[in-house]
């Protein structure tokens, strides 16, 4: 495949050479120049197509899954069994959003899982003693905001040195808080409209897919459109720098966490429809899932790098191997080490990346000189 | 007489039991250059952040064109006018020029949102950073490309002409030569001595006594917290200035 930046500008020699000689009696070094393009050495052509095809790395990769799935298995690619990957990914691909703004911050939460089944249960209480269809959406919503509150306050206004303490702190009190609640025991009934979300389906495509797609529609707006998503790349980028830039850093991190939060709560509309019940079990070790698609989705942990897209196919990816490895009969514990090593080489795939960057950087500096 | 483009008087600043600052007072004025020499720990950088907002002063007043300005954060120092490029550039490098120029000042849509909810305009920065890029000679291969891509000398020129840029009275270089070499030192005093006809206040924090004998108008000298002298810069004075911040007898 033809990695598509590689752009021809090989130029004559001859006119490296003039533009060499130009004296550069200005402000800043010209680098390029556009009228004339200067011809750069081609192993940066080299590395500059490797570094486009590890960005659209994880794309790839599930591609090709999908591809050798197909052939590996009959039913993989029927419209019955890709309705249950997309029905068994949407609580892991609306968590992955939530966890990608926290980790384009620098930071982590820890905590969606035990908020998920917290919130499950509040809304479960919510629809035996009230009713109705709104209060108990409503009552999800708001106890995974309340949490993602809790997490971003306790961060900031706490001064705990990482986001993992007060989140992994979260992880433990939300789980206990909803066991508390619920005795223990799954509470069975949920309201028609949360029944229709987590299990009703458009012919065989699940209607949790479209709320995911509706997720990823708002996080994309977010990220790609408002100054919110503006300064939670720069936060992540330079948290430093964003400060003294008058970003108003300290709201921008709450304000992930309240999001991740949210969308726990969505999670758990969709776990609990499903299941038609909220349980204080729901969303065990969701956290790590979560984590791990925003991860392969090639994420950095350093901060500022990420996209929407790319956590959703991370997260699809992991949807993808566990089915495709239960449709091949591989056991239990072989997908679990499968999806370990996607992890590893997602992330070294982050580091190649990192120090390709740096090597195009050196390469582009020799060629102006 | 005009007033001073920044005027500090009187500044303290203290950290626990170090005296950072001590009753330090200084004027910038429009259209010249003036030098802070000092050794590393002299106050320069504390004396810097209180101006760019990112210090408060314990006491002490900083007046901007003549009006008294309360530094609370680096957002009012910037709406006064003053910026400031640091020494580690303070770019984003996983963003984009544009997005580094505008980074904490976005052009957004609509007004009566606030100001995190409203719509980027994405074009109208990309236009106008490009505008300013090239109006500064400054060229990058590819505009959509991170900063973190790019080479040393073309983050130095986009963090300079983002601050020379937006500075409407006073531009602060903090140590602007200490990471570069003599040709993109060259540059980076050419542009102070633009910014300077251009009728900024340009004040330059820096050890490398001989860039400041070359661009300032006027050097103050600052020990242990303390201003300690005040000179213009010549041949005459050069003996004097390195006794002021070594410390010996002046």
């Amino acid at each position: 495949m033809q990695p598509p930046s590689i752009s021809p500008s090989a130029e004559p020699a001859a006119m490296e050479a003039a533009d060499a000689a130009e004296p550069s009696g200005v402000t800043a070094e010209v680098i390029d120049v556009p009228a004339r393009r200067r011809r750069r050495p081609s192993r940066l052509h080299l590395v500059r197509g490797t570094l486009v095809l590890l960005r659209l790395g994880p794309g790839l990769i599930l591609v090709g899954l999908v591809i050798a799935l197909n052939f590996a298995s009959d039913v993989f690619l029927t419209t019955e069994n890709v309705g249950n990957v997309l029905a068994q990914t949407a609580v892991i691909a609306v968590l992955a959003i939530g966890q990608l703004l926290v980790i384009l911050t620098r930071g982590i939460d820890l905590s969606v899982g035990s908020t998920l089944a917290l919130a499950s249960v509040v809304g479960a209480i919510t629809f035996s003693s009230v009713g109705g269809n709104w209060l108990p959406i409503l009552a999800m919503l708001g106890t995974g905001v309340a949490v993602g509150l809790v997490n971003g306050m306790g961060y900031v206004f706490g001064r705990l040195p990482h986001p993992f303490i007060i989140t992994l702190a979260m992880l433990s009190v939300a789980r206990g808080l909803a066991l508390g609640l619920s005795d223990g025991q799954p509470k069975q009934g949920m309201p028609g409209a949360v029944q229709t979300i987590g299990g009703g389906s458009v012919g065989w495509l699940p209607n949790s897919t479209f709320l995911v797609a509706g997720v990823a529609i708002v996080a994309l707006i977010v990220l790609g459109r408002l100054v919110w998503g503006r300064w939670i790349y720069a936060v992540g980028g330079n948290p430093d720098a964003a400060r003294r830039a008058g970003i108003p850093h300290r709201a921008v991190l709450v304000s992930v966490y309240v999001f991740s939060g949210l969308l726990a709560g969505v999670a758990a509309i969709i776990t609990s429809g499903r299941l038609d019940a909220g349980s204080p079990t729901f969303g065990d070790l969701a956290e790590l899932d979560s984590i791990a698609a925003v991860v392969i989705g090639g994420a950095s942990f350093l901060g500022g790098r990420g996209n929407v897209g790319n956590a959703l196919v991370g997260a699809l990816m992991i949807g993808v191997i566990r089915n495709g490895m239960n449709l091949l009969d591989v056991q239990a514990y072989l997908q679990l080490i499968v999806i370990g090593a996607v992890i590893v080489l997602a992330v070294e795939s982050d580091v190649v990346r990192g120090r390709l960057e740096e090597r195009f950087r050196v390469l582009q500096a020799a060629g102006q000189q | 007489m005009t007033a001073p483009a920044l005027a500090v008087r009187h500044a303290t600043k203290r950290f626990g039991a170090v005296m950072a600052l001590d009753d330090v007072s200084f004027e910038a004025r429009h259209g010249e250059v003036l030098a802070i020499l000092g050794d590393n720990g002299a106050g320069k950088s504390t004396l810097i952040k209180c101006v760019s907002g990112v210090h408060r002063l314990d006491s002490g007043s900083i007046e901007v064109d003549g009006a008294e300005v309360t530094m609370t954060n680096p957002g009012v120092a910037r709406e006064a006018g003053i910026e400031t490029v640091y020494q580690d550039l303070a770019l984003f490098d996983n963003l984009d020029a544009a997005a580094n120029f505008y980074a904490g000042r976005e052009l957004a849509r609509p007004a009566w949102l606030p100001r995190g909810l409203r719509w980027v305009s994405r074009k109208d920065m990309a236009r106008r950073s490009a505008e300013v890029l090239g109006r500064l000679q400054v060229r990058l291969p590819d505009p959509n490309a991170t900063v973190g891509m790019m080479s040393g000398g073309q983050r130095q020129a986009i963090a300079v002409a983002r601050s020379s840029a937006f500075a409407s009275r006073v531009l602060i270089f903090d140590e602007p030569t200490a990471a570069l070499g003599v040709r993109e030192s060259r540059q980076v005093l050419d542009l102070i001595l633009r910014v300077r006809a251009a009728g900024h206040a340009v004040v330059v924090i820096s050890h490398a006594m001989d860039h400041v004998m070359e661009v300032a108008d006027r050097a103050i000298v600052m020990r242990r917290g303390r201003k300690v002298g005040e000179e213009i810069p010549s041949a005459d004075s050069r003996a004097r200035l390195i006794s002021l911040i070594v410390g010996g007898e002046g």
